[in-house]
């Protein structure tokens, strides 16, 4: 009987495999009666009957595990990739369980290569810039110790997507230019350019973060294996590092302490350790300049009125048209609001109003900008400047309107009709009641007149208390 | 403008000082990792006119990569305790990882060596960032999404092993740090006055990453570790797991083929992934000394703590020559 032929290409052929590998199953050849023949001669064979073979179902792991394996150097790799699977058809299902049997133990080291060449590749390629008609081009120049270079296409454009690069190696190279991948020829490294525009400032940093009190030069080499160097600019400067380093270092222990010629600097000293903050012009500077912790309006929307006032209310968040004039309540529930506080006879313009959240948290739907609670994590975020709001504006007793509020005031979470009436929050005087926009939302005009009624009520015991 | 003692660039020291400003390291970042030499920026500083301003053009940093660069490489965010809450939480919206140093992992040690800072206002800071991210873990919001790390200095203080180990306990139990690092004080030009002479031999910082790994993925407890060496201290010659377990002969030998995981954990030279495979292997196959050979580089030290279908260790697991039998003088892997 004549031997059996795979024709594969160069490098890691996958596909050849595989086509071999359903072939083989499929006629059930031994694997000592397969020939697995690479290179130019062998495409005469070419790729012929393949339709006609099965997929040879495999488990997912033996799919990942011959992913890497064809990469590797070994021209052994598609006979031991063949031996296993034959081994998987005929009985031993699980054999890739079987971590000790000699065949999977090598193919998991030879996976392990791969992985390993591949880590390298990702954290040693060196891109080198030159500017061309369309701007700037990286090419980088890398010699991988396996087939890889196709398998590392999917991170390089995750990493480098809005960037013109090429990558040359011995095997073949891969270019991108923002949009599309293309793999072409074995490069040649005199294509990449022979100097980097800014290595210099790189060996500068390189340079710096060597400590050579901590110097391991065995794992210093695990981490950066010397097969890796010679495409790596920094590496040149690697000896002479270690050589200084125990002379460096025995200066460094044989030296006396130096005493400090400015010991003391007291006026910068206080001003450091001075960092509270004294006015609420200075806090609601620092909140209107913060990023906002929800996703939505851009601009922070600060507490007003008089400092020292007996009530200060505190809301949930800006809405739409909070959002828009840069002042609380003066929306739809904002309104609603003001008619209850003059029922109640509160002078609004005595009073402190705020929010827990400073910023409108929505979702955008077309035209409309919708409304979105904000969550316990968001508003604990808002909290510290809640606290120090109240901490300089000094009110006699604080008013939570509605769920959000209440639970920055207390720091946890609080069901309105359990908590409803005075409370306090820490050693400040409080009361909790409902939020104005609740009101607006109950649907029926009886519900939303009792419950504006309760609203009012809350409102003149929080006057009558102060 | 912090005094630490073991800082080069402390108050005190004559160091000549340099300082980066935000576009600066800004664009060294971009530069860097388009050309791959970096895939992520750790950023962290020295205190410059107070923690709330230094704080804040960390942040600043981490905002204008993100935002106008759109950089998508890793940001580790060195934090500063002393600096304002919503400053620390402002940087969380941008780092991967936020991390804030205890440094020392006893407070009166902290307070000697460096004045400025306070261990419960460092726990406090820590518990604040746990808070905010598990809060946001929970409901999908994206703050520190790779979660808090922290640094201690070994050999700075009189702080042995055991309070080392400790204090890591305390952070991964109670504010759920994700890693722990250990670095042995090592010399500085401009040493002070108030620091140990000489450095600790960088082989206790090796040791304590062992220790550490075997708290968190070997189920061993602090005490269970401490006990494995002497006054509190590892022991240096040898690694943690091989001391404990020559401490504790009667727990061995475990059979490879039925023992359970837990104790095969403990046997010296058989790492996690050896003890996963063996437990998968086992339901296909009776293991051999062959097999295990296989699955671990060490087995020389295995071998007197397990047994297997062709292995026994008979006598050896209580000779009392066993310790020299394997822990053969070599150089160790930290110089």
């Amino acid at each position: 009987m004549t031997d059996f032929v795979v024709a594969l290409a160069e490098g890691a052929d996958l596909n050849g495999f595989r086509q071999g590998l359903r072939r083989g199953i499929a006629q059930g050849v031994a694997p000592e009666a397969i020939v697995w023949q690479v290179g130019a001669e062998a495409s005469l064979f070419g790729q012929t009957d393949v339709s006609d073979a099965a997929p040879v179902r495999v488990p997912r792991a033996a799919a990942a595990l011959i992913d890497l394996v064809v990469c590797h150097r070994d021209p052994e790799r598609y006979a031991l990739l063949y031996h296993l699977v034959w081994r998987m058809v005929r009985g031993e299902r699980a054999l890739l369980e079987v971590h000790t049997d000699p065949l999977v133990w090598r193919l998991e080291r030879m996976a392990k290569a791969i992985r390993r060449d591949l880590h390298k590749m990702h954290a040693f390629v060196r891109f080198r810039r030159i500017d061309d008609e369309a701007g700037e081009r990286f090419i980088a120049w890398f010699e991988p110790e396996h087939f890889i270079l196709a398998s590392t296409a999917d991170f390089f454009v995750k990493r480098y997507p809005s960037m013109r690069w090429s990558i040359l190696t011995p095997d073949g190279s891969l270019h991108w230019d923002k949009e599309r991948l293309t793999f072409g020829p074995p490069g040649d490294p005199r294509d990449a350019p022979a100097v980097g525009d800014i290595e210099g400032a790189w060996d500068v940093y390189f340079q710096s973060t060597f400590n050579p009190a901590r110097l391991n030069v065995a794992q210093m080499q695990k981490e950066m294996p010397r097969k890796y160097w010679r495409n790596m600019p920094e590496t040149k400067l690697i000896p002479g590092m270690l050589q200084m380093a125990s002379s460096r270092v025995d200066e460094m222990i044989s030296a006396t302490p130096q005493p400090a010629i400015k010991r003391d600097p007291q006026k910068a000293l206080a001003k450091m350790l001075d960092t509270e903050i004294k006015s609420l012009e200075q806090l609601n500077a620092i909140i209107s300049a913060s990023e906002p912790f929800v996703r939505g309006g851009r601009r922070a929307v600060i507490g007003e009125g008089p400092s020292h006032p007996d009530i200060a209310f505190v809301g949930e968040q800006p809405g739409d048209q909070e959002d828009i004039q840069g002042r609380p309540f003066v929306g739809p529930a904002g309104q609603l609001f003001d008619a209850a506080l003059e029922k109640s006879g509160i002078d609004r313009s005595r009073c402190y109003v705020t929010n827990a959240v400073k910023h409108f948290k929505f979702e955008q739907r077309g035209k409309r900008r919708i409304h979105q609670t904000p969550t316990t994590g968001e508003v604990k975020h808002y909290r510290w400047w809640l606290m120090k709001e109240l901490e300089l504006v000094r009110p006699k007793l604080v008013v939570a309107l509605g769920v959000t509020a209440a639970l920055a005031l207390s720091g946890k979470p609080v069901t309105i009709s359990r908590a409803r009436g005075t409370c306090a929050f820490g050693s400040q005087a409080g009361l909790i009641t409902v939020h104005p926009s609740y009101l607006l939302r109950l649907p029926d005009e009886d519900a939303r007149a009792e419950a504006l009624q309760l609203f009012v009520r809350d409102l003149i015991n929080a006057k009558a208390s102060v | 403008m912090f005094d630490c003692a073991y800082c080069i660039n402390r108050r005190s020291s004559n160091t000549p000082r340099a300082r980066f400003t935000v576009d600066e390291v800004v664009t060294l970042t971009i530069e860097f990792y388009k050309r791959n030499y970096i895939e992520g920026l750790f950023l962290s500083s020295g205190i410059i006119q107070s923690a709330d301003y230094t704080m804040e053009q960390l942040m600043l940093v981490a905002k204008k990569l993100r935002r106008e660069h759109g950089f998508a490489g890793y940001i580790h965010l060195k934090s500063i305790p002393e600096a304002s809450p919503w400053l620390i939480e402002q940087a969380g919206l941008w780092a991967d990882r936020l991390s804030i140093n205890l440094e020392l992992p006893m407070n009166a040690s902290l307070e000697r060596l460096a004045p400025e800072k306070n261990g419960p206002r460092i726990k406090n800071a820590m518990g604040q960032i746990r808070e905010r991210i598990q809060e946001a873990r929970e409901e999908r919001r994206k703050f520190s999404p790779a979660g808090q790390s922290t640094q201690m200095i070994i050999g700075a203080d009189e702080s042995n092993d055991a309070d080392v180990l400790k204090a890591s306990a305390d952070l991964y139990g109670n504010y759920k740090l994700k890693r722990v690092y250990y670095s042995a004080f090592s010399p500085i030009e401009q040493a002070s006055r108030l620091l140990p002479p000489k450095p600790p031999p960088l082989a206790r910082e090796h040791r304590l990453y062992q220790a550490d790994w075997l708290m968190r993925f070997y189920g061993f407890s602090v005490d269970e570790i401490a006990s494995s060496g002497d006054a509190g201290m590892l022991d240096l010659e040898i690694d943690p797991k091989l001391a404990w377990a020559l401490k504790n002969r009667g727990v061995f030998p475990i059979d490879v083929n039925s023992g359970a995981r837990e104790l095969l954990l403990r046997v010296p030279g058989l790492g996690k992934r050896a003890v996963d495979k063996i437990i998968v292997a086992r339901r296909h196959t009776k293991l051999r000394a062959e097999d295990i050979k296989r699955l671990t580089s060490s087995f020389k030290r295995a071998a007197p703590f397990l047994i297997t279908a062709d292995h026994r260790p008979s006598g050896l697991t209580d000779r009392a020559d066993l310790r020299q039998r394997i822990a053969t003088p070599k150089q160790l892997s930290l110089l």
